[in-house]
C-alpha cells in the first residue's frame, strides 16, 4: 500500500513458517481441486453439446441421457451439405466488414493518438456513446430504408451495418496501441524526414501489428456472432449462420443431434481464436483498457 | 519542449507533449484539416450509418405509421409517447430489462472474482483450466441459447433435470414456469468468464513486491486480499459491471430462442418487446417512441457510465 510496506522486513520465525506452508499445502490441493471442479462444471454444457452431435436423434433427446454411444458423423454430414450459402455470407460479412473496420479505424486511431486533432475526448465520446445506442432503437428505420434502396436480403447491408458496429471498439483499441509508441520513434522518423504515408507504413503499422490482429479478433467475434440484424434484414439469399442454426429446429421430429452439430461447427472458428488468442481477447473486450 | 523529451523517454510527458501541440490555437488552418484527415472517413460514416437512422426513428415516433400500409402515415404528436405512458407491458419489460441485466452482472462478476482468484495460484495444469473455464464466452449466443434451452433445461430430456432428479428433485419446466431464471443461467454462463478474464488481469497487474512484502510481515490471506487486492481490483471489477451492462442491456439472442419473451411478456426485455411491437406487431410509430424513450433512458444511465469509463481508460480531457 504504502513505501513502508516495501522495505524489507526480518522474516518471521522458521518453526511458525514452516506450519503455515504445512497448512496451506493442504489448503493448496482443495483449492486446486475446486478449481478443476468448477473449470469442468463451466465446460461441460460444451462437451455435452459435442457429445450430443456425434450421436443419432433417438438417443439425442432421449430420458434417461445416453452416456454411451457409438460415434456417428451423419449430423455433421447433413449440416455441412445444407450450410454452404449460409457460411458463405457469414464469410463476405465478417471478413470484408473487418477489413473496411480496420481501413477506417486505424487511421481514426491515428488522428486521435499520434498526430490529434482538437477535441480528442469529444470525439472518443462520440464513438463509444454509438456502442450504448440500442440497436433496437434504429432497426425499424434501417428496414425501412434498407426496403427503399431495394437492399433488404443483401449480404452488403449486413456488411455496412457490421463495420459500424465494430468500428467504435476498433478505434479504441488501436488508439490504446497507438499511444504506447514512444515519442521518440515518432521523433525520429519525422527527422529522418519521412512522410506521413512512409512513417505509417514503415514505422507505425508494424509496431502496432499484434495490436491490428487483436482489433481483427474482436470484430470477427462480433461479426460472425451477429444475430439480430441478420434476423431482421435477411431471407433466404443473405442468411448467415446463426440463421443457419435457428432453421435446423423444425417443428416436426427429433432435430437436437443435429441442432448441437450446427451449433458446434458454428462456434468452432471463435473458440479456436479465442484459445489461441487468450490474451489479446481480454484487451479486445476492454476496448484497450487492459493491457 | 524538444529537450524535454529527449532528456525523458518517458511515455506520459511525450503524451502531455502532443496533448499540448493538440491546443487548436498553435494550429494554422490547413494544419487542423490535415489532422483530421485521416479521422474524417471514420466519423463521418458512423455519423451516417448510426445517427440519420436514430433521427428517422425520432420522425417516426411523431406518426402513427403502420410497416403493412406504408402510406397510412399519419402525424399524431406525442400521442405515442402517451401510450407508452400508459402501457403497463412497457413497464413490466423496462424492470425486466433491469432485472436481467443487474442479475447477470453482479452474478458473473462475484463468480468471476472467486474463479479468478482460484486462477491466480500455480497449479500443474493451470493454462488448461483457464481455457476450460474461457469457453462458454466463446460459443455464438445463438448456439449456447438453444444449447440451454434444448440440450439443458428440456422439461423431458433436459440434462439439468435429470441432474436433479438424481437428487430427488421433481422436474421442472424451467423456460416457462422460471423463464428469467432460465435466461439468467444461459446469460450468467456466457459472462463469468468474460468477468473473470478482466478481474484475473487485475490480480496479475499487482505488484509482486508489495505482495510479497505483505507476507513478510505475516499478513494472512485474507487481510492481504482486503488491503491490497480489493483496492487494486476496484478499477477492473467496474470496467467489468460497465462492459457488461452496455453488452447484457442488449441481450435478445437469448431471450428470442429460449423463451420468445414469454409466456405472454413475463421474459421480454426492452429489445424484444420492441422487436415484437415492430415486427410483429407492424406498429413502427408505437416502437420508434419506445426506441427514443429507452435511448434517453441509456443516455441518463450512460453519462454517469461514460465518466467512469473516461477515469478507466485514461483519457486525458
Amino acid at each position: 500500500m504504502t513505501a513502508t510496506e516495501t522495505a524489507p522486513r526480518t522474516p518471521v520465525a522458521p518453526s511458525a513458517a514452516a506450519r503455515r506452508s504445512g497448512r496451506s499445502s493442504v489448503t493448496g490441493g482443495l483449492l486446486t481441486t475446486l478449481t478443476w471442479i468448477l473449470a469442468l462444471g463451466f465446460f461441460f454444457p460444451v462437451l455435452w453439446m459435442a457429445m450430443t452431435a456425434f450421436k443419432q436423434e433417438n438417443q439425442a433427446s432421449s430420458d434417461p441421457p445416453t452416456w454411451f454411444f457409438t460415434p456417428t458423423l451423419d449430423q455433421f454430414q447433413a449440416v455441412v451439405g445444407a450450410s454452404g450459402t449460409y457460411v458463405a455470407n457469414s464469410a463476405i460479412a465478417t471478413g470484408v466488414s473487418t477489413v473496411l473496420v480496420l481501413l477506417l479505424g486505424i487511421p481514426a486511431a491515428y488522428a486521435l493518438s499520434i498526430r490529434p486533432v482538437e477535441k480528442v475526448s469529444d470525439v472518443l465520446f462520440f464513438f463509444i456513446s454509438t456502442k450504448m445506442l440500442p440497436v433496437v432503437a434504429v432497426i425499424v428505420p434501417i428496414y425501412v430504408i434498407a426496403g427503399q434502396l431495394k437492399v433488404l436480403d443483401n449480404i452488403w447491408t449486413l456488411v455496412v451495418l457490421y463495420t459500424a458496429m465494430n468500428l467504435p471498439i476498433a478505434v479504441w483499441m488501436m488508439r490504446s496501441f497507438f499511444q504506447e509508441i514512444p515519442a521518440e520513434v515518432l521523433e525520429a522518423a519525422a527527422v529522418d524526414g519521412a512522410g506521413l504515408m512512409k512513417t505509417l507504413r514503415s514505422v507505425l503499422i508494424p509496431m502496432v501489428a499484434p495490436g491490428i490482429a487483436a482489433t481483427a479478433l474482436i470484430c470477427v467475434i462480433f461479426a460472425w456472432n451477429e444475430f439480430f440484424f441478420a434476423l431482421n434484414l435477411t431471407a433466404s439469399r443473405a442468411a448467415t449462420v446463426p440463421i443457419f442454426i435457428v432453421s435446423t429446429m423444425t417443428s416436426e421430429g427429433l432435430f437436437l443431434a443435429r441442432l448441437c452439430a450446427a451449433a458446434l461447427l458454428a462456434s468452432l472458428p471463435v473458440i479456436l481464436a479465442g484459445w489461441i488468442a487468450q490474451k489479446q481477447l481480454v484487451r479486445g473486450l476492454s476496448m484497450g483498457a487492459i493491457k | 519542449m524538444t529537450a524535454v523529451t529527449t532528456q525523458a523517454g518517458n511515455l506520459r510527458r511525450a503524451q502531455a507533449q502532443r496533448a499540448a501541440r493538440a491546443d487548436k490555437h498553435r494550429y494554422s488552418r490547413a494544419e487542423r484539416w490535415r489532422r483530421r484527415g485521416p479521422l474524417l472517413p471514420a466519423l463521418v460514416f458512423t455519423i451516417v450509418v448510426t445517427q440519420i437512422p436514430f433521427l428517422v426513428t425520432i420522425w417516426y415516433s411523431l406518426h402513427s405509421r403502420n410497416l403493412l400500409r406504408p402510406d397510412s402515415d399519419l402525424f399524431v404528436g406525442l400521442s405515442n409517447y402517451l401510450d407508452i405512458a400508459r402501457d403497463s407491458v412497457f413497464r413490466q419489460t423496462a424492470l425486466n430489462s433491469v432485472v436481467i441485466t443487474l442479475g447477470c452482472v453482479l452474478v458473473a462478476m462475484v463468480l468471476g472474482i472467486v474463479l479468478a482468484i482460484l486462477l491466480d495460484r500455480p497449479f500443474r495444469g493451470r493454462g488448461v483450466a483457464r481455457t476450460l473455464l474461457i469457453t462458454p464466452f466463446l460459443i455464438m449466443p445463438v448456439a449456447s441459447s438453444v444449447l440451454w434451452s434444448m440440450a439443458m433445461l428440456n422439461p423431458t430430456y433436459g440434462l439439468f433435470n435429470w441432474t436433479l432428479g438424481l437428487v430427488g428433485i421433481d422436474p421442472v419446466d424451467w423456460t416457462s414456469t422460471y423463464p428469467i431464471v432460465a435466461i439468467l443461467m444461459a446469460l450468467v454462463w456466457q459472462w463469468t468468464p468474460f468477468m473473470m478474464l478482466l478481474v484475473l488481469a487485475g490480480l496479475q497487474a499487482q505488484p509482486k513486491d508489495v505482495l510479497e512484502a505483505a507476507a513478510m510481515d505475516g499478513a494472512g490471506w485474507w487481510r492481504t486480499f482486503g488491503s491490497i487486492t480489493l483496492p487494486q481490483l476496484r478499477r477492473y471489477i467496474e470496467l467489468g459491471v460497465l462492459l457488461g451492462i452496455i453488452y447484457v442491456v442488449n441481450t435478445f439472442d437469448q431471450i428470442y430462442l429460449m423463451t420468445a419473451g414469454g409466456p405472454g411478456t413475463a421474459s421480454a426485455n426492452l429489445p424484444f418487446y420492441i422487436y415484437q411491437r415492430a415486427f410483429l406487431g407492424f406498429d413502427v410509430g408505437q416502437a420508434a417512441a419506445m426506441g427514443v424513450v429507452v435511448v434517453i433512458a441509456t443516455i441518463i444511465v450512460a453519462s454517469a457510465a461514460l465518466r467512469l469509463i473516461f477515469r478507466s481508460f485514461d483519457v486525458k480531457e
